[in-house]
């Protein structure tokens, strides 16, 4: 039992923090200092540092323009970012489809997308959920229609499409088979974002800002060579997606990030001095480190090969639970201040300004990437063995 | 990092579990455990095998296993490994609420006696304890005193050789059955320090009492007794740190706990039935079952992580570990164990379900060695609490 990290580990992790303090031009830093938000064009300019550096695809093996990094470090590195408070890339390239290719997709497929991928030239978004179709993604109803000349056309709607509205690219699940059971006859399709018939719209979150889209699809025609995987197989895809990078689930470099804040805002109110927030700050600090040995514990499981089970539910549960409350803290260390909404600057510091937008948007962390719900619903069935219900 | 158990580890921990599932499964602490207060009702196990609430003979057969040495330096008898070994036995013996004294007599009063005592005091007073032939408790609390080692009323007057010790000492646990008790007390000059009574000697009274999770402990009067005073380290430091090792013995005996009782409710579930189908397709009932599921999964990475670092030199790291245990303890056990009764319905605020038993033991554990409260001001109260998270 030992619960350090090894000494190569450690600089590697000093060699992380050195590039940020160096390399991340001072707008950036100045906005990362105070937890400000970045805007699309700003968390493209860091994917292209992180690019240049080769550090872009950590989870990527190295012959296709990743690391090569073992669990560990990939670890280390995102725990780094997420408290330099850096951008947040968007994961859809990076993190879902591109590995979704390496994994599942043609030569052709590979050489086309992989590349651009990584250097931030094409940005991707994702074709999941429905309006009719959100935790039962399996009833989707976009439809994907052989014309007999090489094309699918594509005809309906997907939504929630995240940053939908800067996307070159969207992965979709689209039904191409109306026979047998719901989960079968789903394909995994690449479509540009530019083809006539597709429009992405952008709607309001709570947090007013435009992180989904609505996206329509009118007789769009998409070639064949972009289905990832056999047609009809989209369902192995879209699961054998969910498998990647589990064990960063629980985003604790983000909520150590979130706690700091709400640590600093609490020192700009003079409320540290006070016991009683300082045990409500520190129950919530517990809480993290809790999550924190749970996921030293998965990772170490990766490390040694173990495949990550429905296990990792239990870091999505409590990641995004941990985070909404970080979040919600911030609101209450504000006072009456946090009602102040989108206000000129002095109105709020710094520190706070995003606070009640971020506050309100993080509420999405327990819906997204399977809600909740669903996850209690997967340790339910795969590791406590309850019965299926009636 | 490392958190794959070594060979010898799997293999102690295999053999406290067998341990606790032959020689001393549940049905034996309801045969041994104290039942005052109960009248008119029928009682099914009346006869009692030893007013200690725990045999000799079996406290024989964990020291004949090493256990009551393991974390204790080969130089007093013990096996020279970690603590986190132990917290692996201990683990086991909450699986089926083994009664012996292993963390009031082992891990308690033992540490206080290894850091505050003499070479010579712990040949006579420790290494018999690791050989099984005698038990030890740790006097500390006062009415009054809470979790604070410091408030101590009693005072210690020298007299001949020796001291005389003259106070009241509360909640002793194996203080009914110990051979020998270590006291707190302070000095004519104030100082805090402590003694080892004989509590068979002049001006001792000991009053037996029962606690809610089928144990005893016991009421300590002193008026001019004679103890003897550990001269080998500080006082404060040693009982500081008994309590934060006897702590992380109490998250690993609760961990047990929330694990056994986890499967209990689990299995429960799949053949209860009501409006004709097993209880657990239920989705509201699959999902408690699965916050369950959660919680013992964090209350086993906590406790992992006060095990490792309860022995460990560096207070500030141990303190901070154990109090995040220890906050997480009372969190995740209480809500283990509470919703394993809920589940289980009307059968399970019954006495003769075991589900009871683990849900007072759980209470008790949560309570002993700094309840929540004071693990979190504790933990609020380090310098670094200010600025820093996760360091």
């Amino acid at each position: 039992m030992d619960l350090s990290f090894t000494p190569d580990q450690e600089a590697f992790r000093e060699e992380v923090r050195e590039f940020i303090r160096t390399q991340m031009p001072p707008h950036l830093a100045a906005k990362a200092a105070v937890d400000g938000h970045f805007e699309h064009e700003e968390v493209m300019e860091w994917q292209k540092i992180l690019y240049r550096k080769g550090w872009v695809a950590p989870h990527w093996p190295k012959e296709v323009g990743g690391t090569g990094w073992d669990a560990a470090r990939r670890f280390i590195f995102s725990e780094e970012l997420e408290k330099a408070g850096a951008p947040t890339l968007s994961p859809f390239g990076l993190a879902m489809v591109g590995p979704l290719i390496i994994q599942f997709g043609s030569d052709a497929q590979k050489q086309r997308f992989l590349p651009k991928i990584l250097s931030g030239e094409e940005a991707w978004c994702q074709g999941y959920s429905e309006p009719e179709a959100g935790s039962d993604l399996a009833s989707l109803r976009t439809t994907a229609v052989d014309d007999g000349k090489g094309n699918f056309v594509v005809n309906g709607q997907k939504t929630w499409t995240t940053y939908g509205q800067y996307a070159d690219w969207i992965f979709c699940l689209v039904r191409t088979n109306q026979t047998g059971k719901k989960q079968t006859g789903i394909s995994f399709l690449l479509i540009d974002m530019k083809t006539p018939g597709v429009k992405a719209v952008p709607m309001l979150t709570t947090g007013h800002t435009p992180a989904f889209c609505d996206t329509y699809f009118d007789n769009v025609v998409v070639p064949k060579e972009n289905v990832v995987g056999p047609v009809d197989g989209g369902w192995t895809m879209a699961k054998a997606l969910l498998g990647h990078e589990r064990t960063l689930i629980a985003a604790v470099g983000t909520s150590t990030r979130a706690l700091i804040r709400v640590k600093r805002i609490a020192q700009e109110h003079g409320l540290l001095a006070d016991p009683a927030w300082r045990g409500r700050i520190a129950r919530l600090e517990i809480e993290l480190e809790a999550l924190r040995m749970q996921n030293y514990r998965a990772l170490v499981g990766a490390q040694l090969g173990h495949a990550p089970g429905p296990e990792s539910s239990v870091l999505k549960i409590r990641g995004s639970e941990i985070l909404q409350q970080a979040m919600e803290l911030a609101m209450d260390v504000m006072g009456p201040s946090c009602m102040a909404w989108f206000t000129p600057p002095g109105v709020l510091s710094p520190s706070e300004q995003w606070i009640p937008s971020a506050f309100n948007y993080t509420r999405a962390t327990t819906i997204y990437g399977g809600s909740n719900e669903i996850q209690r619903n997967v340790i339910a069935k795969w590791i406590l063995g309850l019965p299926a219900q009636a | 990092m490392d958190f794959e158990l070594t060979q010898e580890q799997k293999m102690l921990a295999e053999s406290a579990a067998s341990f606790a599932k032959k020689t001393s499964p549940v049905e034996r602490l309801r045969k041994i455990r104290s039942m005052p207060h109960v009248e008119g009702v029928e009682q099914r196990h009346a006869a009692k095998a030893d007013p200690r609430n725990w045999e000799p003979a079996v406290w024989k057969q964990m020291a004949e296993l090493g256990w009551l040495g393991l974390f204790y330096p080969e130089s007093v008898g013990g096996l020279g490994l970690r603590f986190f070994d132990a917290s692996l036995v201990i683990e086991k013996l909450g699986t089926t609420l083994v009664p012996e004294p292993y963390v009031a007599s082992v891990v308690l009063a033992g540490w206080a006696l290894l850091k505050a005592g003499s070479a010579e005091q712990h040949a006579k007073y420790l290494t018999p304890m690791i050989e099984g032939e005698t038990s030890l408790a740790l006097a500390w609390q006062e009415r009054g005193s809470r979790y604070d080692v410091t408030s101590v009323k009693t005072v210690a007057k020298k007299s001949g050789s020796g001291h005389a010790l003259t106070g009241e000492k509360v909640l002793v646990l194996n203080g009914h059955a110990a051979d020998h008790v270590v006291v707190s007390a302070r000095t004519e000059d104030g100082a805090l320090a402590l003694f080892v009574i004989d509590p068979k000697s002049k001006g001792v009274t000991i009053e037996s009492i029962t606690t809610m999770d089928a144990s005893r402990a016991a009421q300590l009067r002193l008026e001019g007794a004679e103890g003897v005073r550990l001269t080998g380290g500080d006082a404060q430091v040693a009982l500081e740190w008994a309590l934060d090792l006897a702590a992380a013995a109490a998250c690993a005996e609760g961990l047990g706990i929330a694990r056994t009782v986890l499967d209990m409710t689990n299995a429960y579930l799949k053949v209860r039935k009501q409006f004709g189908v097993p209880i657990g397709t239920f989705q509201v009932l699959q999902h408690r079952a699965v916050d369950m599921f959660v919680q013992t999964q964090l209350l086993e990475s906590t406790a992992i992580l006060a095990a490792v670092r309860a022995d460990e030199e560096d207070a500030d790291e141990r303190r901070r570990a154990v109090s995040i245990a220890k906050v997480r303890l009372t969190a995740g056990g209480k809500y283990v164990t509470q919703q394993s009764v809920q589940l289980h319905g009307g059968i399970g605020i019954t006495d003769e379900h075991d589900v009871g038993l683990y849900f007072k033991r759980m209470q008790v554990l949560c309570t002993l060695f700094g309840d929540d409260e004071h693990h979190l001001t504790r933990f609020a109260s380090r310098e670094a609490f200010a600025t820093t998270v996760g360091e």
